[in-house]
């Protein structure tokens, strides 16, 4: 930035020298920003697969063909390799990259979705209690800290097991369950703008709560909410992915990833494949988000870095 | 420090009931927990059987009180599957949990730690570097991948450890990996930012005045104050490995708790459900709870507030 406030020597005096406009620093810090660009053109790779996994599979994932099952995916030196499958065939002969494009769709989905919901919980409650302090504050301190000491994977486990397992369900389980790092965050957030000038102006003015807390301190702490969001996306394709591997998450003969590695993992001695391939779909997408996440926090804040 | 102790000792006493609600509160989302006993062909005659033996046709006031003044007393119930105590079968199986939790702390805190304060001293440095991505990995790898992927290269093709059981201490290599390795981007990431933060204060440069040796100046004097909240979280990261557990001791087939947990569940075993989420939480709560004590004792500003 330095070569554009003070004129190269030699420049002529004519000769503008124009200040980078807001968008184009905003861009240059975006695409300088290694991890971020590579974070969001992965996601964005899997977005568009989920999209338009109906266009692009080869096959069906559901479509069981026993005459042709378990064929290796196409770098394996075996005859049995086709092109037909890029990806080979699982246990039931189904196509593998089908079955992995249209897991995409349920890892997003679910991720999202559950987000969605953790994310209303959390901001709420940790908006409130730093707005209001008190005994707002303690109470919501209580309900995290009762939160924080449920063991995650065997509430949800033993919730789902309980209600009976369907995508629904692990999408209402994972949200009632996950919200506590918003709520962290949110309060923390909420604590650092609630003192300022605007806010005090906003109260002297005679605005409403609803109206302070809605147009003033949300869209300033809008950035550390976009950041919580994506790591609890991540957080919460994970743990669906975990659930559906213990059997209690999204139920066959759906493609989820998670799902995936369960049914793969008695032949794992034998076709290893068969677990590595949606167990690195999972990684790619998560580590994706992760860093779309920490690159989106670099961009709009770089002094919270560490 | 006293009125502090006692002040976070009621806020511990409070949340155990509410967890303890919560856990009691299980056995009625299914519906009709005696319906749900009695199986498909029950008549209307057994199931008014099981309700009474059981003592679900009490209110339910009566019946939480009474099932946590037994929790209390460490009875826990009949096991609906095994027909057994429930206490006995779990404090059979927490020991090779908590060796398991204990080995994976002692993994994540052997390799985070010293990479952190590698990180701190270089910053940008190349083991800086490898150490984020090791970070960045870490994160996103499922737990149950991981572990079957190590199970995979060391277990099977370089035929290196056993992989499942618990006949030597060989079998805890792999699970232990598995499950610590979530936590150690956390451990290293706040041991990275104490150093650093430690390092650039007037204690540390006065001690470099003085002319110390500089490993003396480390290891002394920075990071003793610099693993204080690293302690606090490593004690709560430890009660968060115990619930993870169940993910990992099914993988390697381990008999501890989690595996326990996972057969309950599989066999609609709503008393040893019930008790494991209990005692997990029960056991987070009291880590949490002495991790905040031992803070206090060590840095007397957190006892004000």
């Amino acid at each position: 930035m330095s070569q554009t406030t003070t004129p190269p020597s030699g420049a002529r005096p004519d000769e503008k020298i124009l200040e980078p406009t807001p968008g184009a620093q905003l861009r240059r810090r975006i695409f300088g920003n290694t991890g971020l660009v590579i974070g969001a053109s992965v996601l964005l790779v899997i977005f568009f697969v989920a999209a338009f996994a109906g266009v692009i599979s080869p096959g069906d994932p559901y479509d069981q063909v026993l005459s042709r099952k378990l064929i290796p995916p196409i770098w394996h030196d075996s005859p049995n390799v086709t092109w037909d499958h890029p990806l080979g065939t699982d246990s039931l002969g189904r196509d593998y990259l089908t079955r992995l494009f249209y897991g995409a769709r349920i890892s997003l989905f679910i991720g999202f979705a559950a987000m969605l919901i953790s994310g209303v919980i959390g901001t709420t409650l940790g908006v409130l209690a730093g707005y209001f302090g008190g005994r707002v504050d303690m109470v919501v301190n209580f309900i995290l800290t009762t939160r924080l000491s449920l063991p995650v994977i065997l509430v949800a486990l033993a919730v789902v097991s309980l209600i009976g397992s369907s995508l629904y369900v692990v999408i209402w389980v994972l949200g009632l369950l996950i919200w506590d790092r918003f709520a962290v965050v949110m309060r923390a957030a909420t604590l650092q703008v609630r003192n300022l000038e605007f806010v005090s102006a906003a109260q002297a003015l005679g605005c409403s709560t609803w109206r302070i807390i809605l147009s003033e301190i949300m869209p300033n702490i809008a950035n550390h909410l976009i950041v919580v969001a994506t790591l609890e996306m991540a957080h919460a394709i994970l743990l669906e992915a975990a659930l559906s591997f213990l059997g209690l998450g999204v139920q066959p003969p759906e493609p989820s990833w998670g799902l995936m590695v369960s049914e793969a993992k008695g032949l794992m001695f034998f076709d290893a494949w068969l677990i590595t391939i949606p167990g690195a779909a999972i990684f790619a997408l998560v580590l994706s988000i992760n860093l779309l996440g920490d690159g989106i926090r670099d961009v709009t804040a770089p002094e919270n870095r560490n | 420090m006293l009125s502090f102790a006692i002040k976070r000792l009621g806020v511990a006493i409070l949340v155990a009931l509410t967890v303890s609600v919560i856990t009691f509160s299980m056995i009625y989302l299914s519906g009709d927990p005696a319906m749900a006993l009695a199986g498909e062909a029950a008549t209307a005659d057994d199931i008014a059987n099981i309700r009474e033996f059981y003592g679900y046709d009490r209110p339910i006031l009566v019946q939480y009180l009474d099932w946590l003044f037994r929790a209390l007393q460490g009875d826990f119930g009949q096991s609906h599957y095994l027909k057994t105590d429930v206490a006995s079968v779990i404090f059979e199986r927490l020991p090779t949990t908590m060796l398991l939790g204990a080995c994976a702390i002692s993994f994540a805190l052997i390799l985070s730690i010293p990479l952190g304060v590698i990180s701190a001293i270089r910053p940008n440095s190349l083991i800086d570097r490898i150490s984020l991505t090791i970070a960045v990995v870490g994160q996103a790898m499922p737990s149950f991948w991981f572990a079957l992927t190590l199970m995979l290269w060391f277990g099977i093709n370089w035929r290196l450890l056993p992989i499942t059981g618990t006949s030597s201490w060989l079998n805890f290599i792999m699970p232990s990996i598995a499950l610590g390795y979530y936590v150690t981007p956390g451990v290293m990431r706040l041991t990275r930012a104490g150093m650093l933060e430690v390092l650039a204060s007037d204690y540390i440069r006065t001690a470099r005045a003085k002319g110390l040796r500089p490993l003396r100046v480390l290891f002394k004097h920075a990071l003793r104050n610099a693993i204080l909240p690293v302690v606090s979280l490593a004690a709560v990261q430890f009660g968060f490995m115990l619930g993870g557990s169940i993910v990992i001791e099914t993988i390697f087939a381990i008999n501890g708790l989690g595996f326990l947990a996972w057969e309950s569940i599989q066999r609609a075993d709503l008393p040893m459900m019930q008790a494991i989420v209990l005692v997990l939480s029960v056991f987070y709560i009291l880590l949490t709870f002495l991790a905040d004590m031992i803070n206090a004792f060590l840095d007397p500003r957190i006892r004000v507030t």
